[in-house]
């Protein structure tokens, strides 16, 4: 089991905006009548998309008035999935997977170099308040190990050396490219391919 | 090999696009309405002739799955759930699905549903597969416009409306309860069963749950009949199979190959194999991390199906092939899946919960070679208490790497750590307080 606290900070008030009011009725809306509570887990999704990658307290009150449930539901799901961050996280927030198969690949160079590009703890902010780091469970890439996630995006096929790359441009503000990193296409066997090598060849 | 035509799944390494128009070149849904029109009844019997079981890691005959969905729809609506949580360490073949051939997984979808009477059906994906779930909603979306599903879903007079639910971050949700309760928009944490999900699933109503692979083979299967597919691999192990090889080999991929491969074969020719050569080799996970670990001197000849796996005390589980070279420290590798599962755990059951903690703790101390001699024995003990006791099969996931791995490499373990808290060998000590002890066995 994973412990997750709420941050000590938090600010009294949180309110859906336009655009996430719409996108909270339309989730509410894939679920049968009456069982709208479904739609939580994306609700907060919407809530830590608009709060700056965190969840508050005061949004989970707010989705729990929202779908009609007890706010103590909300709070449940909310500690219980690790996606969301109830305390806060960089605008960049780097998760690096380091379970055995991208451990056995070399998964702990990654950590270094979030060590030293960005802050010698995990969950803590780079000094310009911009990045967060953190080790996570596996990531679904295995075939692409080591890999590391930031924000949405999947960047596979990693070393150390790409790695600090790949910081120092998010550091600088660009957003570097996701995908392959040895330039290999998808999940494909690099220069050994011995499938459907017609499909590939047309 | 398995000759190119008879792969399912021609667009694994997107090659010719995911987009509706080249699943259509491909054959996806080119006779939907001729497959519906031969009726429910036709479509399980030849999904039961197939013997296609379950790629979500269990390996449950498919047919007889939907066959337990009630015959008349009752005052309940019947729901189809298609499992994408795929988060199983070693295991990455859904997401390609999901973002490489989303139509078949959609076609997949209608037939099922028509099969099983359901008018709603659910994806869940897990939330870091954000983008690729993004890819499936435009396929989705694209699959409206072209009136593929929705009201009289590709003319085959079945209504059918899909949606997509993601995860965030539960191991735990890709097991099928779990995985309702998660729906519902609660924690996840799994029911007791019986009920089974088929009478009493989702909202309370019936409800069929499968694996994103084992929808998404379907359509295939019902176009070229359940008796080829039959005809690939052996009894009861029948059909294709993605691959994924993934660790210490020179070419990690997925690949999708006949079942009852030789595990020599996957690792040599197609991920180009072992770095080092094969001597190199320590051992292999076979399916997922959860599956019990084999090493060298077994792969030499073992083949990767359900049942061939099983003798070896092993399973093929989700297919993810993991391998370990003599490079690594298989304590330590072993160590870390053991955190994985006390990290995933999800706390509803004492066993697993303290359990996994435990074990976890045990091999970190095994592996820096600080445990005592008892607790190797004593670790074994902690697994069987886990394995069996629990509401879900997670007991059995997180216990059985360990077993594995004492089962394989006790000596290894025995040789590294010989602390001996009772300090039999070195008599005489002064200070010890149980010196009398030692002097009455002298």
């Amino acid at each position: 089991m994973s412990l997750k606290r709420p941050a000590k900070d938090q600010p009294e008030n949180f309110e859906f905006n336009a655009s996430s009011l719409q996108a909270a009725k339309a989730m509410v809306a894939k679920y049968p009548e009456g069982r709208q509570q479904s739609a939580v887990m994306a609700l907060l999704y919407i809530a830590q998309k608009q709060n700056n990658n965190w969840i508050p307290l005061a949004a989970m009150k707010y989705i729990a008035k929202f779908l009609d449930m007890p706010y103590i539901k909300v709070y449940e799901v909310a500690t219980f999935y690790s996606m969301y961050n109830l305390s806060p996280v960089g605008k960049y927030f780097i998760q690096v997977c380091t379970t055995t198969p991208c451990m056995i690949r070399g998964a702990n160079k990654l950590v270094e170099a979030c060590k030293e590009k960005i802050s010698e703890k995990e969950s803590e902010l780079s000094e310009d308040k911009s990045c967060s780091w953190m080790e996570v469970e596996c990531l679904g890439a295995c075939v692409n190990a080591p890999m590391m996630q930031i924000n949405d995006d999947y960047f596979e096929d990693l070393d150390k050396e790409k790695t600090l790359k790949i910081l120092d441009k998010i550091l600088k503000g660009e957003i570097p490219k996701p995908g392959s990193y040895r330039g290999r296409i998808n999940n494909e066997p690099e220069n050994n391919r011995k499938t459907l090598m017609d499909l590939k060849n047309a | 090999m398995l000759k190119d035509q008879d792969r399912i799944f021609q667009n694994l390494y997107n090659d010719l696009g995911s987009d509706v128009t080249s699943s259509q070149k491909r054959g996806d849904w080119v006779n939907t309405k001729e497959i519906t029109d031969k009726g429910r009844d036709w479509i399980i019997n030849e999904i039961k002739e197939s013997q296609l079981r379950g790629r979500g890691g269990a390996g449950f005959p498919t047919g007889l799955k939907w066959s337990f969905a009630p015959k008349e729809i009752g005052s309940r609506p019947h729901y189809l759930v298609i499992n994408g949580d795929e988060s199983e360490p070693g295991t990455c073949k859904d997401r390609d699905i999901l973002r490489f051939e989303p139509h078949k997984l959609i076609e997949g979808c209608l037939i099922a549903s028509y099969a099983v009477q359901a008018h709603v059906c659910y994806i869940y994906i897990r939330g870091e597969y954000f983008i690729d779930g993004q890819k499936l909603q435009a396929a989705i979306d694209e699959a409206y416009e072209k009136n593929l599903i929705g009201k009289n879903a590709a003319g085959t007079g079945w209504d059918l409306d899909i949606y997509i639910h993601y995860g965030a971050g539960a191991y735990i949700c890709g097991e099928e309860t779990a995985l309702l309760e998660s729906i519902e928009g609660k924690k996840g944490q799994p029911r007791l069963k019986p009920p089974f999900p088929a009478l009493i699933g989702l909202y309370g109503c019936p409800t069929i749950i499968n694996n994103v692979e084992t929808i998404a083979v379907v359509p295939t299967i019902l176009r070229r009949g359940g008796k080829w597919f039959a005809s690939l691999g052996r009894e009861k192990n029948t059909g294709t199979k993605i691959f994924c090889i993934s660790g210490n080999v020179n070419n990690p991929c997925n690949v999708e190959e006949e079942m009852n491969i030789p595990l020599k074969e996957l690792i040599e020719v197609h991920a180009g194999g072992v770095v080092g050569g094969w001597d190199n080799l320590k051992a292999v996970i076979p399916g997922g991390s959860s599956m019990p670990l084999i090493p060298k001197e077994k792969c030499e000849t073992l083949t990767m199906d359900f049942d061939s796996l099983m003798a070896e005390k092993s399973g093929l589980g989700t297919a993810g092939i993991v391998v370990i070279n003599n490079d690594q420290d298989i304590i330590k590798c072993m160590a870390r899946i053991a955190r994985f599962y006390k990290h995933e755990s999800c706390g509803q059951c004492t066993p697993c919960r303290e359990g996994s903690g435990w074990m976890w703790r045990m091999l970190e101390r095994m592996a820096r070679g600080e445990a005592s001699k008892d607790e190797v024995e004593m670790l074994g003990d902690v697994t069987k208490q886990i394995e069996g006791h629990t509401i879900c099969a997670f007991g059995e996931g997180s216990s059985w790497p360990v077993q594995g791995l004492l089962r394989h490499f006790k000596d290894e373990i025995k040789k590294r750590n010989k602390f001996d808290p009772i300090v039999k060998e070195n008599k005489n000590i002064p200070y010890l307080v149980d010196q009398h002890l030692l002097d009455k066995n002298a």
